[in-house]
């Protein structure tokens, strides 16, 4: 086994954790947060393609500034969304999923109407690097990088930040947080909208690299479904980081040797099999040991 | 609430469904003879396209036993209905020769759709998991199913003497029969074949929630910590509704696929996988009759929108989910029903949804 084949390994695993990052991390914190799973999720990432891909190809706006519209853009619709439709299922989460999977309908069917069943996509950037007979697309590392990113960045806004503080009370008690002068409403729909941002990121992110039809959202949802299954969403960000590095760990060898498909098996089976032992997934079962350590040192 | 447990045909008329009195069977009596009338009066192609609605029946009441009354949502019932349309249309490719084929093949394709629930069943409900998890994992199963159906495509994926034929689907399936009565898509012993099963599922599922097994299943669905404690075997009966739930999905499976003689991975897709989701919420998930109402309303009207082309139907179809549940939660047809009635036989569930 050479280096350059483990390097190319190692490529196809960051690859992998990048896209489930970036798929999960916004539905992730929207659950964690606000207690609602958005079934929509992936018309809004279709949603940031498509705004990066019209703003590039017909608005010929450069691309980085296309895909920071779609970032913005996306983000406005879920404050909409929230403050329309997500605010009334506050809770009754089994109503929120019907209801947000009648706004994915909507979305993709209404895409489909307006803007015919397939659009021209942005060429994608070619960086390439090369090591030991192996060339690498550079823009997929960038994906890596901005998925990376975008962890950190939520991590700093969680416990570093004043908004931080008051969204990380309200989740472990909501009433508490209203006495004690936070507002709730405020924090859920800021919440929302920025998952969804990160949503329209990962849609901008990714819009060069696939063809851009009104039903490409199904191609994220069912890996983030399953990476936010097995993370949980007591802690978005120690789930998305764990579920993602084993889940791209299960799904990387079986993909390049048995193909895409045995590995979305794979995952579906690792995920059963994870809730059949931590059923709040790995967050949950994280946050448990963290809270039986802190009752040991309490007596 | 006061309980008297119910016995045999008692559970006919119970306070877990809609519709008692005298003047409610009367109307259903009619409605049935009318129904077991329409092949004297309409039309092969209205007959044809009547069974065509109502086989789906079936699988939206599993539905509705399911979200309603168990509490536990599914968007997998597509994938359970497709399941056991494709092992039917295996089987009974295969089994030409056998006396009774058909109806082995109905048997297996029902049985794999309930032995594939019960696998998963084990997984989500003795894992005791969160409510919202079982819906997203069933989608993900929906599109694993799809993408797997969508490749299967040329000579290598052939059982037996029947090709599975990737995207464009199985087709030329055997319909059910019975010796030399068959029961094919335009024909009027299909139309019986299809009244019967959903009337006896209709009516099966009746007796089934009010009877003291239902009562559990509803205490579940209310207080699953409660019920628990007070003895009973949660998980075990969580899975059994969600099989039962599953088998009726098959149902209308196999009666899809003698219907049409054909099936494709479309079927269990994510667009398939939202059709029952919409007849429940629409209809009303507290009520088997009203989930029954709207899912053959509902299939008449998606028939009628395809004629201007698919994407207008899950277009307002989408749009009749979100308004449903934004502004009508328990359900169109059971919000009217609720305006309707003013008999003394509604003091009892009027009192009964006091005290929930």
């Amino acid at each position: 086994m050479s280096a350059g084949y483990l390097v190319n390994l190692l490529y196809q695993y960051a690859d992998s954790i990048a896209f489930l990052l970036l798929a999960a991390l916004g539905l992730m914190i929207i659950l964690g947060v606000v207690n609602v799973i958005n079934l929509a999720h992936g018309e809004l990432i279709m949603m940031g393609a498509y705004i990066t891909t019209l703003a590039a190809n017909a608005g010929h706006v450069s691309l980085p500034l296309a895909m920071l519209l779609a970032v913005v853009g996306v983000g406005l619709f879920g404050l909409l969304l929230e403050r329309f439709v997500i605010r009334r299922f506050y809770n009754d989460k089994l109503g929120a999923l019907v209801a947000t999977w009648g706004v994915s309908l909507i979305l993709s069917q209404g895409t489909l109407l307006v803007f015919g069943p397939s659009m021209q996509s942005v060429p994608l950037p070619t960086w390439t690097l090369a090591y030991g007979g192996y060339s690498f697309g550079g823009y997929r590392l960038l994906l890596l990088g901005v998925a990376v990113l975008a962890v950190l960045g939520a991590w700093w806004m969680f416990y570093h930040t004043r908004f931080g503080v008051r969204t990380r009370a309200t989740m472990q008690n909501a009433a508490m947080a209203r006495a004690l002068g936070a507002d709730t409403r405020r924090i859920y729909m800021l919440t929302f909208g920025a998952g969804s941002a990160l949503a329209g990121l990962t849609g901008a992110l990714y819009a060069p690299t696939t063809t851009i039809v009104p039903l490409m959202g199904t191609q994220f949802v069912d890996v983030a479904f399953i990476t936010v299954v097995v993370g949980g969403g007591a802690n978005p960000i120690v789930g998305a980081l764990t579920s993602a590095a084993l889940l791209a760990l299960i799904s990387t060898p079986l993909s390049s040797v048995f193909g895409t498909f045995t590995g979305r098996i794979g995952l579906l089976i690792a995920a059963l099999v994870v809730i059949r032992f931590f059923p709040r997934g790995l967050s949950g079962y994280w946050q448990e040991i963290r809270y039986r350590q802190m009752t040991k040192v309490a007596s | 609430m006061r309980y008297a447990k119910l016995r045999g045909w008692q559970t006919l008329t119970g306070p877990q469904e809609i519709g008692h009195g005298p003047i409610f069977w009367s109307v259903f009596a009619l409605v049935v003879l009318m129904l077991l009338g329409f092949p004297l009066a309409g039309s092969a192609f209205a007959l044809s396209n009547l069974a065509n609605f109502c086989l789906y029946v079936p699988m939206g009441i599993g539905l509705a036993l399911l979200w309603g009354y168990s509490g536990v949502l599914s968007f997998g019932q597509a994938a359970f209905f497709a399941v056991a349309g494709y092992v039917y249309g295996i089987l009974a490719g295969n089994l030409t020769d056998v006396p009774f084929g058909t109806l082995l093949a109905a048997a297996g394709g029902i049985g794999a759709c309930a032995v594939l629930a019960a696998v998963f069943g084990y997984f989500v409900f003795y894992g005791q998991v969160s409510g919202w998890i079982i819906p997203l994992l069933l989608l993900v199963l929906s599109l694993i199913l799809e993408t797997f159906a969508g490749q299967t495509a040329g000579y290598q994926w052939r059982v037996g003497s029947v090709l599975l034929g990737g995207y464009n689907g199985m087709t030329g399936i055997p319909s059910l029969a019975i010796g030399s009565l068959e029961f094919g898509g335009a024909a009027t012993p299909f139309y019986y074949l299809v009244m019967l099963l959903m009337l006896g599922a209709y009516l099966g599922t009746r007796m089934l929630v009010n009877s003291h097994y239902g009562h559990v299943v509803a205490g579940i669905r209310d207080d699953i910590e409660r019920t628990r404690t007070l003895g009973y075997n949660v998980n075990f009966i969580q899975i059994q509704i969600f099989v039962l739930a599953a088998a009726l999905a098959g149902l209308s499976g196999v009666l899809y696929v003698s219907w049409g003689n054909y099936i494709s991975p479309s079927s269990m897709g994510l667009l398939a996988a939202t059709l029952p989701v919409i007849w429940v919420a629409v209809g009303g998930r507290s009520s088997l009759l009203a989930v029954l109402l709207s899912t053959i309303a509902l299939r008449w009207l998606a028939d009628a929108l395809a004629v201007k082309g698919g994407e207008y139907a899950f277009l307002i179809m989408g749009i009749l989910l979100l308004a449903t549940m934004l502004f009508f939660p328990e359900g169109i047809v059971v919000m009217l029903a609720h305006r309707l009635r003013h008999r003394p036989s509604t003091r009892r569930s009027a009192a009964k949804s006091e005290s929930r």
